[in-house]
């Protein structure tokens, strides 16, 4: 530590030199962070998804629907410990770009069923109590400036008024947070008997969402629903939620091999710059490295000297990045919100990043400073 | 004249020296690969997606949808309506009849080849009419299906991508068992991401009666369009959207072309900052190590002009190296990269080829020099103004 102020000056020295070091150093990190905040985002239905639910689709494509009786059926089937269902409605509010996901469902028992969801009690009475009434993630209300008590009108896409007027105008009755920073908070929830009111009683949902009561026996749970249906004109497949969201992700294609793959690429980059000016720096000074050591100085000494100027100018350059992204990542937010619905730098991510940042200066630093470690003092002197 | 011989000397002989700075020199050369690859690597998702999206739709061809409806699987019409909409003027017309095809489209479920995990796939069906709407798609392996009989023919890219879409294999869907009795090309469009059997027969097996989703009609000109569309949309008896194939197409990538296009803007662009930095570097330190030359020539009598030219040139040099080399790697490892995606409007799967255009290079090339410039330019103007006398006593 009390060389510190050695370090420092030696920093300081090629000013422009470390000025640019220093920077691509920060933006790096910056890119870092973003990415990984993307990652996140990506995978952010997946990690949330729990063990404990599985999810029962028409086993020949999502888009078609099951039959509301399955309830009961899959209520009784042994393992089950609750029942619910959700159906797509796939609406438009105003315009098609200002696209959010609509789900019809049944407020009770999918509140219970997923406690992420959070809800005062009052605005669950409410919700519970309005026939047309529904409710919106914390985001969404901010993105349309929603209050409670709005009137919300939706267009119908799919499922189009058997009677009434074209449009299902909804009243907002309660506004939802998340239960954890990755829970999706631009979802609009509103009640399935009012939709079927709407389209003529047609006895459909869109698929269900079951708990187990014993976790490891979830796929024994899903063979015996789908069991239950096999043969019937609606087959269905029960997965967990987990694997369902995970192939979910597949579909929209292999993100995170190619964030990792720009995360390599940007960091093999920065590496070859902080290393060249390293290796610059010690190069110039090879003479004063010598009169270190003359003075004393072990070549222990001198190696670490040269390591911590790396690792001080990359730590550095790395935290003053990652500040970066996470005071601005919150303004990003609302312009990649219809993308994905989470988007925030992982806790997790902050470390690994501040990890690379040391690692880096180590690696940088690395062959310099062995150089210097080496250098004999007669040939360091001579060298001008 | 004696102003482009100073240049032209001071140029060559900094050139010449460049292997003296060759480590500081290949970093920057390595900064500036990195960028273009990334840059390139990343647009030519969008790229491939957008040539698939992009040839699979015509401008002779419309597209009709019940009104309101931005896709098929919204739309529906009634057989009475279809037909009105394949008799309308402006439609091209064989012997056959009119060249208009009434369609279903539904999505199944097939396991994705690459991860096992399942895929919502295209399962379109299509009037006997549909080959003359698009005279691309055309039957590459075994044979067509036939008409009332529950047969599937499998486009290449589907085949490709998911699994068990092989020749003569049985596919069981809800209570009807399908038999792909062939596999059909369309010149890498968006049709061979689907899988196609006769609209008839699809309809009792997803319950839709007689009802048709789209109408795909091939109209006698382009020119027509304007004629169809009146006729259709003035049209007592329907209420209908008519939209150009090739714009409806446009529009459904949108959402991904604008999504991958600022993703990749903006990851290029911070790239681009960070790699423009390491160049500052490299340019400062070629120029503090050629201070006393530099002076020397300047006191000689070369202008402050030539020597900025010079160390543009060399900068310059560097970053179209980076450059060629980036789109060389980006070229390597992605062009012709076979994937699939999401297409969100029709809320199923695209197969596509990452491409890496002759544009995306070129524009990855004009990225570097840009970096190159910025990252010269600076440096240049130092060693241009610093004093002679001092430069002159430098070791």
């Amino acid at each position: 530590m009390k060389f510190f102020h050695l370090v420092w000056r030696n920093l300081l020295r090629r000013k422009v030199r470390t000025t640019f070091t220093f920077l691509s150093i920060v933006v790096a990190f910056f890119l870092f962070g973003l990415l990984m905040a993307i990652r996140n985002g990506f995978g952010a239905g997946v990690e949330i998804a729990g063990e404990h639910r599985l999810l029962t689709t028409h086993k020949v494509s999502i888009i078609q629907l099951l039959p509301i009786r399955y309830q009961a059926e899959i209520r009784s089937t042994p393992g089950v410990a609750a029942v619910t269902h959700s159906s797509w409605f796939g609406g438009v509010y105003q315009d098609p770009k200002n696209f959010f996901a609509q789900f019809a469902v049944d407020p009770g028992p999918y509140l219970a069923m997923y406690p992420e969801y959070v809800l005062s009690p009052g605005e669950k009475e409410r919700w519970l109590a309005t026939r047309t009434g529904a409710v919106a993630g914390r985001k969404l209300a901010e993105r349309f400036g929603w209050q409670v008590g709005d009137r919300i009108p939706i267009q119908p896409t799919f499922w189009r008024p058997a009677s009434g007027p074209d449009t299902y105008e909804f009243e907002l009755v309660g506004i939802y947070t998340g239960a954890s920073p990755d829970v999706d908070e631009t979802s609009f929830f509103f009640r399935h008997d009012y939709l079927m009111e709407r389209v003529g009683d047609i006895g459909q949902v869109g698929w269900y969402i079951v708990e187990v009561e014993d976790p490891s026996r979830a796929d024994e749970v899903a063979q015996a629903i789908d069991a239950r249906f096999a043969n019937s004109a609606a087959e269905t497949k029960t997965t967990t939620e987990r694997a369902f969201m995970r192939s979910f992700a597949e579909q929209v294609g292999n993100t995170g091999a190619i964030l990792m793959a720009i995360v390599a690429i940007v960091f093999f980059v920065i590496l070859l710059i902080v290393g060249n000016t390293m290796a610059q720096s010690v190069r110039e000074r090879t003479s004063e490295l010598g009169v270190l050591k003359t003075l004393g100085f072990t070549d222990r000494a001198v190696l670490g000297l040269v390591l911590a100027e790396a690792v001080l100018l990359a730590a550095g350059g790395g935290i003053v990045g990652l500040a970066l992204i996470v005071l601005v990542v919150p303004g990003l937010e609302p312009m990649v919100q219809a993308f994905l619905p989470v988007f925030r730098v992982p806790t997790p991510a902050l470390g690994l990043g501040l990890g690379l940042a040391v690692l880096l200066g180590l690696a940088s630093g690395g062959l310099p400073a062995w150089l210097a470690q080496r250098l004999e003092i007669t040939e360091a002197l001579r060298r001008r | 004249m004696g102003w482009l011989r100073q240049t032209w000397a001071v140029t060559l002989f900094s050139l010449k020296s460049l292997g003296q700075r060759a480590g500081s020199s290949a970093v920057a050369v390595a900064g500036f690969a990195g960028v273009v690859a990334v840059f390139v690597a990343v647009l030519s998702i969008a790229a491939g997606f957008e040539r698939v999206m992009a040839s699979g739709g015509s401008d002779q061809v419309a597209i009709v949808l019940r009104a309101g409806s931005d896709t098929e699987m919204s739309s529906g019409f009634e057989l009475e309506q279809t037909r009105i909409i394949q008799q309308a003027p402006g439609v091209l017309r064989d012997p056959g009849g009119p060249a208009a095809s009434a369609e279903l489209f539904v999505i199944v479920d097939v396991p994705k080849r690459s991860t096992g995990t399942s895929a919502n796939v295209p399962l379109r069906g299509v009037g006997p009419e549909a080959f003359a709407v698009r005279p691309q798609v055309e039957i590459t392996e075994g044979r067509s299906f036939r008409p009332g009989f529950q047969e599937v023919i499998v486009g290449e890219a589907a085949a490709r991508q998911f699994a068990g879409l092989e020749l003569g294999n049985r596919l069981r869907w809800g209570e009807a068992t399908w038999e792909v009795v062939g596999t059909f090309g369309a010149e890498g469009s968006l049709w061979e991401s689907e899988i196609w059997t006769d609209a008839r027969v699809l309809q009792p097996a997803y319950r839709r009666g007689s009802t048709f989703q789209s109408v795909y009609a091939r109209l006698e000109s382009p020119e027509a369009f304007g004629r169809f569309k009146d006729a259709l949309t003035s049209d007592p008896r329907l209420e209908v959207d008519v939209e150009r194939e090739s714009d409806y197409l446009q529009a459904q990538s949108r959402v991904l072309r604008t999504l991958v296009h600022v993703l990749g803007n903006l990851i290029a662009a911070l790239m681009a900052t960070g790699a423009t930095f390491g160049a500052l570097n490299t340019m400062y330190s070629a120029v503090a190590a050629r201070e006393r030359e530099i002076a020397t020539l300047r006191a000689l009598g070369f202008e402050g002009g030539a020597v900025v030219v010079s160390v543009l040139a060399e900068s310059l040099l560097l970053a179209l190296i980076g450059g060629l080399l980036g789109g060389g790697l980006a070229y390597l490892v992605a062009n012709g990269y076979q994937t699939a995606t999401m297409n969100w409007q029709s809320f199923s799967q695209v197969a596509f080829a990452l491409s890496v255009t002759p544009a995306l290079l070129a524009s990855g090339v004009i990225y570097a020099l840009a970096m190159g410039v910025l990252g010269g330019i600076f440096p240049a103007l130092r060693a241009a103004r610093a004093p002679v006398a001092v430069g002159l006593r430098r070791s």
